[in-house]
């Protein structure tokens, strides 16, 4: 697994949920200036920062990580970027100082800063993420953002908003997704708060090796009752 | 406007501010500290330049996430050791009004404040308002971390802020600095004075930057900081590879710091003054740099070295943030968390390591705005360090409106989980229930949770409301 400036909860999850399946993890940290190892690695979780690092970010991501990610991205790997790595992973990114970012261009999106009259997009989210079979599950967890997310055309997002603002406050949207890799304004952390969608990543990238793989259910009571003790309070309102 | 008129102005909003008070008591509406405040900047908005400005040895401010009250409070007792009369704001209202409620408490009818000095624990975002309005002889910045996030956006952006206060500061006014905490000492560049403190004690050093690094990246050029030694945190004895920024060279230092647990922390003061040997009765690492600031504003004040020595001595704590309760054969140990570092701090100094003899731990976590809305914070904490000591004895009772969360994260980091109990009153009682006679049950409550289990700890008999202090 390669954790790209990321988030500490969503790496343990991942962790603990393998260990506890008796599959080993090896956790590679990737800092600024550092490349990614595309084929090494299983599961890359892209995190970001404040307005100033985005900025050292974007730079670092200009060039052969930025490439490495979105071929990664396109042949099915397992991908999670979170708030300010989300953003970076669109076609662009402007700060609230004007500066105008390139982003990797994985999905077809880009971050507008704030206006002045406008606030800042802070609290609890649950969001209505729709599987392949047509059913639907909830994802849970924190937003605190300034930007606002603008989809493209060809995006698709991660899910709807059942309470919390998403993207931008508007349009309902939460997130982006495009094969195995999704974006995401949601931490909290995400992953621990969500062990289904946690697995869901682990499965997928192990299939990708062994496609005939299953995960082994855990005991997931201690997660679900924090879960559900916080969605019941977020859908009362 | 005449001045006769100002005068009287102030004196109605000092009458106002009083009536509010006593109504607010004796309605036991518990806003007793910033209420007086409003009231009374709605009636005279002038009324902190004013009364600030009587006080004859004018006005010192302490700012930063961690250690505020406890800071401002030494700094008040050090000051009374020293026959110096300071008002200040204590219970933990540090917005413009409760500053101002303060000093309108302090001052009689005609406006003229009783003491001598003022001493405010400001709020970070607070401080450009309290700065434009009261004289401020000193600004001590004690440290920035990742606490409420939710509320102010961005660290670096809450530097910006809190630097822009410097010009507001009279032409003799100083500002006071962590040498130690990178972004806070990169403050220093704007300010006309800067004074620094820091502690030099290489055997402190974590090895490696705890998981909670705010701010390891250089203040003004972005490249990672090379650290010889990290303390908490993102503090430490650091040096930017790349450009000119670099720890500033400290004028108070802290040096040959020994812990004694629960019991407090021995160190030795240097100061442009001397030298002195000095007890900290208050646990950690934390404190001791709470006590290196309140000494350098102090003396940055006019006290001399021994009363320093002596206030520093005999201070016992601050409300709330350190805290024991005797209740009945057993006692309360309540240790306020606010963010990781802290929480950290509290693991390292009370449950884990030798002779820590914390066995019975209650962990009480609310996401009300006071206690920050966003619990990701309790990943950045190493509960996995805790685990790899082997220090933990009995499971952790877990409450609070995240019990849940709680729960999960000791579960992530293989420590037992006991009882999940929500409720703050019936977990207190609870846990009380399970601790054994003679024993301490160490309570670590986010701010409003702490507020709770306080009360309930009040009803049984065991304290009085904190109102009443």
């Amino acid at each position: 697994m390669m954790n790209l400036y990321g988030d500490r909860g969503n790496v343990i999850s991942i962790q603990k949920r393998c260990e506890w399946r008796g599959v080993s993890v090896e956790v590679t940290d990737v800092r600024l200036g550092e490349s990614i190892r595309p084929t090494e690695c299983d599961i890359f979780l892209f995190g970001g920062g404040q307005d100033r690092e985005q900025a050292l970010l974007a730079d670092d991501l200009s060039g052969s990580k930025g490439a490495d990610l979105r071929s990664i991205s396109s042949e099915g790997g397992v991908v999670l970027g979170v708030c300010g790595g989300y953003q970076l992973m669109g076609s662009h990114y402007e700060t609230a100082d004007g500066e105008k970012l390139p982003g990797v261009g994985v999905f077809d999106l880009h971050t507008e800063p704030r206006k002045p009259e406008e606030a800042r997009l802070i609290g609890n989210v649950l969001v209505r993420v729709p599987l392949e079979d047509g059913s639907h599950r909830e994802i849970l967890g924190f937003e605190n953002h300034g930007g606002r997310t603008r989809l493209g055309e060809g995006a698709e997002p991660l899910g709807r908003i059942v309470s919390g603002f998403g993207n931008n406050g508007e349009d309902g949207t939460e997130g982006a997704r495009k094969m195995n890799t999704y974006g995401t304004y949601l931490h909290g952390s995400l992953l621990p708060k969500n062990p289904w969608f946690t697995d869901r990543l682990i499965e997928t990238a192990i299939r990708r090796a062994d496609d005939t793989f299953t995960l082994e259910p855990l005991d997931d009571e201690t997660e679900n009752t924090a879960f559900e003790s916080v969605a019941g309070r977020v859908r009362r309102g | 406007m005449n001045k006769t008129l100002e005068n009287a102005r102030l004196s109605v909003a000092i009458l106002a501010a009083r009536s509010a008070m006593l109504a607010s008591r004796a309605l036991r509406t518990g806003g007793g500290s910033t209420m007086p405040g409003v009231v009374s900047r709605r009636v005279d908005p002038k009324v902190l330049t004013k009364l600030s400005k009587r006080l004859p040895g004018g006005a010192a401010a302490i700012t930063g996430t961690n250690g505020k009250t406890t800071t401002a409070r030494m700094v008040s007792h050090i000051l009374r050791t020293a026959n110096m009369k300071a008002v200040n704001n204590s219970t933990g209202a540090n917005l413009v009004t409760g500053v101002t409620a303060a000093l309108v408490a302090d001052s009689d009818f005609s406006g003229k404040p009783r003491s001598d000095t003022a001493l405010f624990e400001v709020d970070e975002a607070s401080v450009p308002k309290v700065a434009a309005e009261a004289e401020l002889k000193l600004l001590a910045v004690l440290n920035l971390f990742r606490d409420q996030l939710d509320r102010y956006g961005e660290l670096a952006y809450l530097g910006k802020i809190i630097a822009s206060s410097f010009d507001d500061l009279p032409p003799d006014g100083s500002v006071v600095l962590n040498a130690d905490d990178p972004l806070v000492a990169s403050l220093g560049r704007q300010a006309r004075k800067a004074i620094y403190f820091g502690v030099e004690d290489h055997s402190l050093d974590m090895g490696r930057l705890q998981h909670v690094a705010d701010s390891k990246s250089c203040p003004v050029c972005g490249t990672d900081l090379v650290y010889e030694a990290v303390y908490l945190g993102h503090v430490g004895l650091y040096d930017c590879p790349n450009c000119d920024f670099t720890r500033p060279e400290a004028t108070y230092r802290a040096t040959d710091i020994r812990f004694d647990g629960a019991k407090g922390t021995s160190l030795r003061l240097s100061t442009p003054s001397g030298e002195t040997e000095m007890k900290v009765r208050l646990p950690g690492l934390y404190n001791a740099y709470n006590a290196l600031a309140a000494a350098v504003v102090a003396m940055e004040m006019g006290v001399a070295l021994e009363d320093v020595k002596g206030g520093i001595e005999s201070f016992g704590g601050a409300f709330g943030r350190v805290e024991r309760i005797q209740a009945g054969d057993k006692e309360a140990f309540l240790l306020l968390i606010k963010n990781p570092v802290g929480f950290n701090e509290i693991l390292r100094t009370f449950v884990a390591g030798e002779g820590s003899g914390a066995s019975h731990v209650l962990i009480a976590i609310n996401d009300n705005d006071a206690d920050g809305r966003d619990v990701s914070w309790l990943w950045d904490v190493d509960f996995e360090m805790l685990a790899d000591s082997g220090d933990v004895r009995e499971p952790f009772t877990v409450s609070g409106i995240r019990a849940g969360d709680m729960a999960v994260r000791l579960k992530y980091a293989d420590l037992p989980v006991g009882s999940v109990i929500p409720d703050r009153e019936k977990a207190i009682k609870s846990a009380l229930e399970a601790t054994p006679s003679g024993e301490t049950l160490y309570v670590l409550p986010t701010y409003t949770a702490m507020l709770e289990i306080r009360r309930t700890l009040s009803d049984l008999g065991h304290t009085h409301p904190f109102w009443e202090e």
